[in-house]
């Protein structure tokens, strides 16, 4: 039977009008915290992190490789903060690549650490499960 | 004659899962013994490589499949033969350029896109050529489109932007702020793979409709349903990878409420179960039929562990663990090479009639690959809720202190990883032979 393609040409268009307004408002709608634009410090900071493709092991907010520890409040732990960062660096311990930044570099990577920190945290424990399935998460700043 | 250029896909696709499991393998030894070939391949060197090998298997097998369908099944004139030949030489080009970056560490990208940004042209180049050959090939016939044909376009039209989308972080209006940057990011990530599944998910009901020779699989409003259920969740349901990450609570209900409706998926596997590819004929395309029922089991297994984690409270404790790994080497294993598997073996069949597929050491390579790819999932699942134990509920002991008490679950699924690379190229090796056979000259 042959189909009749209209209506799903009219559904096609009805979804991709909406997918592009949805698309304009996630692309310029504000975080739900108000965070800092980051730093060229940062900036540089995070390239590092991408060309040394940190993100093969590491984790930000649980995403990305399992190898390795999640860092997005490395900074801020108690037990660890900006000098452990800058140590652990070039240390090339266990499967840690043997990287050699310099000073410069360092500072960059723990001001990007820096900046993710302050956009929240993870793992969050200040979370109520809901009976409707969601989990209300209390950010920072909040 | 028809041209070679879906066949050399195909080589090149199977060399990929080659190469992928390869790296792969290699990799997942890292996980036992962490500091091996630490010096020359670390694990930060061999993800990139298995990562963008595998993808370009599914994507490379399912371009050329569809290429074959077009030209070889349907027999439909391509609209530019040369836009196909350069369809293939740029992705192969470019597919050498990336792998020479990863090789002398020029990796500037992102997760899944590691190689320098300037290589996304070509490759946005070559799918917009495929769009062009696909859409002015098919266009005259629109009318009586089954909903595969449907399934293809969307997935080269959504390819096309969703590649552009995980390279926006180029601009300062994504990048500085880290928050829109990362959701834009795992935006297009997860949209970027709901893309390939809508080819590869086209592929598996024109092989049903084919093998069944029943055109109403197809073209009946049931299977236009799924394919605008398919759409929606590609379009909106991504929020789930960052239901952690303070974006706009909206966001994320959005993606909560359309990650359900694929409850109905789920509900329809298990009525039409026996209804379904179990009544296919097989006499004609026996390994073809025998992956389709495989893909049948994963679909069923990982729309289970999919709809589960897409509830918020699930999610939070599986978020950023190994279940989302088994998960996601469940669909693209268990169900994208499944279906493409299928096709290769339906391919093989149109080229070589009487050339006989259902053959012993196939047959045990295709039952060895299910046990040892549940079993891979299975160890990868185990070590995810440990590993979700130890971050929500004994809280204790360094993070090396919980890898090292993994190291079993790690060493069954390098073993397990084995027996799918073993499996799998003994399945693949006449196929690909067979391939190889056809490019020769004046074949």
């Amino acid at each position: 039977m042959p189909v009749n393609s209209k209506p799903y040409l009219y559904a096609i268009a009805f979804l991709l009008v909406t997918f592009g307004l949805y698309n304009y408002v996630v692309y310029t709608t504000e975080s739900y915290i108000a965070v800092e634009k980051l730093s060229p410090q940062a900036v540089k900071g995070q390239q590092l992190f991408q060309s040394n493709r940190c993100w093969s092991c590491h984790q930000l907010y649980g995403l990305g490789g399992y190898l390795g520890p999640d860092l997005t409040n490395v900074f801020s732990d108690e037990k660890k903060g900006p000098l452990y960062i800058k140590a652990f660096l070039n240390s090339g311990v266990k499967s840690m690549p043997q990287f050699n930044f310099n000073e410069e570099e360092k500072e960059a990577i723990v001001a990007y650490l820096k900046q993710v920190d302050e956009t929240g945290i993870y793992p969050n424990y200040d979370a109520k499960i809901e009976a409707t399935g969601w989990v209300k998460l209390k950010y920072r700043n909040e | 004659m028809n041209s070679k250029m879906p066949i050399y896909f195909l080589v090149f696709a199977i060399i990929s899962l080659v190469l992928g499991m390869c790296f792969g393998m290699t990799a997942s030894f890292q996980y036992v013994m962490p500091e091996f070939l630490k010096d020359y391949f670390p694990f930060s060197k061999l993800r990139p490589f298995h990562a963008t090998s595998v993808i370009a298997w599914i994507i490379l097998a399912a371009t050329g499949s569809i290429y074959f369908f077009l030209t070889y099944v349907e027999k439909f004139k391509l609209f530019s033969p040369v836009l196909g030949k350069l369809h293939f030489i740029i992705f192969l080009l470019t597919g050498t350029a990336i792998y020479y970056s990863y090789t002398f560490d020029y990796t500037e990208g992102r997760e899944y896109f590691a190689f320098p940004s300037f290589l996304m042209i070509p490759i946005l180049i070559g799918w917009i050529l495929f769009g062009i050959n696909y859409f002015k090939t098919l266009y005259q016939n629109m009318r009586g489109w089954p909903v595969y044909y449907w399934m293809w376009g969307t997935g080269i039209a959504f390819m096309t932007y969703h590649l552009m989308e995980a390279h926006f972080w180029l601009f300062d209006f994504f990048r500085l702020d880290f928050i829109k940057d990362f959701s834009v990011q795992w935006k297009s990530t997860g949209s970027f793979t709901g893309s390939w599944n809508m080819l590869v998910y086209g592929i598996s009901i024109y092989l049903m409709s084919k093998i069944k020779s029943d055109t109403n699989v197809a073209t009946n409003k049931v299977a236009f349903f799924f394919y605008f259920l398919g759409l929606t969740n590609l379009m909106f349901g991504w929020a789930h990878h960052t239901y952690l990450v303070p974006t706009q609570p909206w966001i994320r209900y959005v993606a909560y409420g359309i990650s359900m409706t694929e409850w109905i998926v789920l509900a329809s596997i298990i009525y039409n179960w026996k209804r379904s590819v179990l009544k296919v004929e097989k006499e004609n395309h026996p390994m073809a039929y025998r992956f389709l029922l495989a893909t049948d089991l994963w679909v069923f297994l990982n729309i289970i562990l999919a709809l589960l984690f897409s509830i918020p409270a699930i999610n939070y404790f599986t978020h950023g663990t190994h279940i989302t790994v088994a998960h996601s080497m469940g669909t693209t294993i268990g169900i994208n090479t499944t279906i493409l598997f299928s096709a290769l073996f339906f391919i093989i069949h149109h080229l070589y009639p009487q050339y006989n597929t259902d053959r012993k050491w196939v047959k045990r390579g295709f039952i060895a690959f299910n046990i040892s790819l549940f079993l891979f999932c299975a160890s990868l699942f185990a070590a995810g809720v440990k590993r979700s134990y130890w971050m929500y509920v004994t809280k204790v002991g360094a993070f090396s202190e919980m890898e090292e008490s993994m190291v079993i679950y790690y060493i069954s699924f390098f073993i397990f990883g084995i027996g799918i690379f073993i499996s799998l190229v003994t399945v693949v090796f006449p196929i690909f032979k067979m391939l190889l056979l056809k490019l020769k000259p004046g074949k």
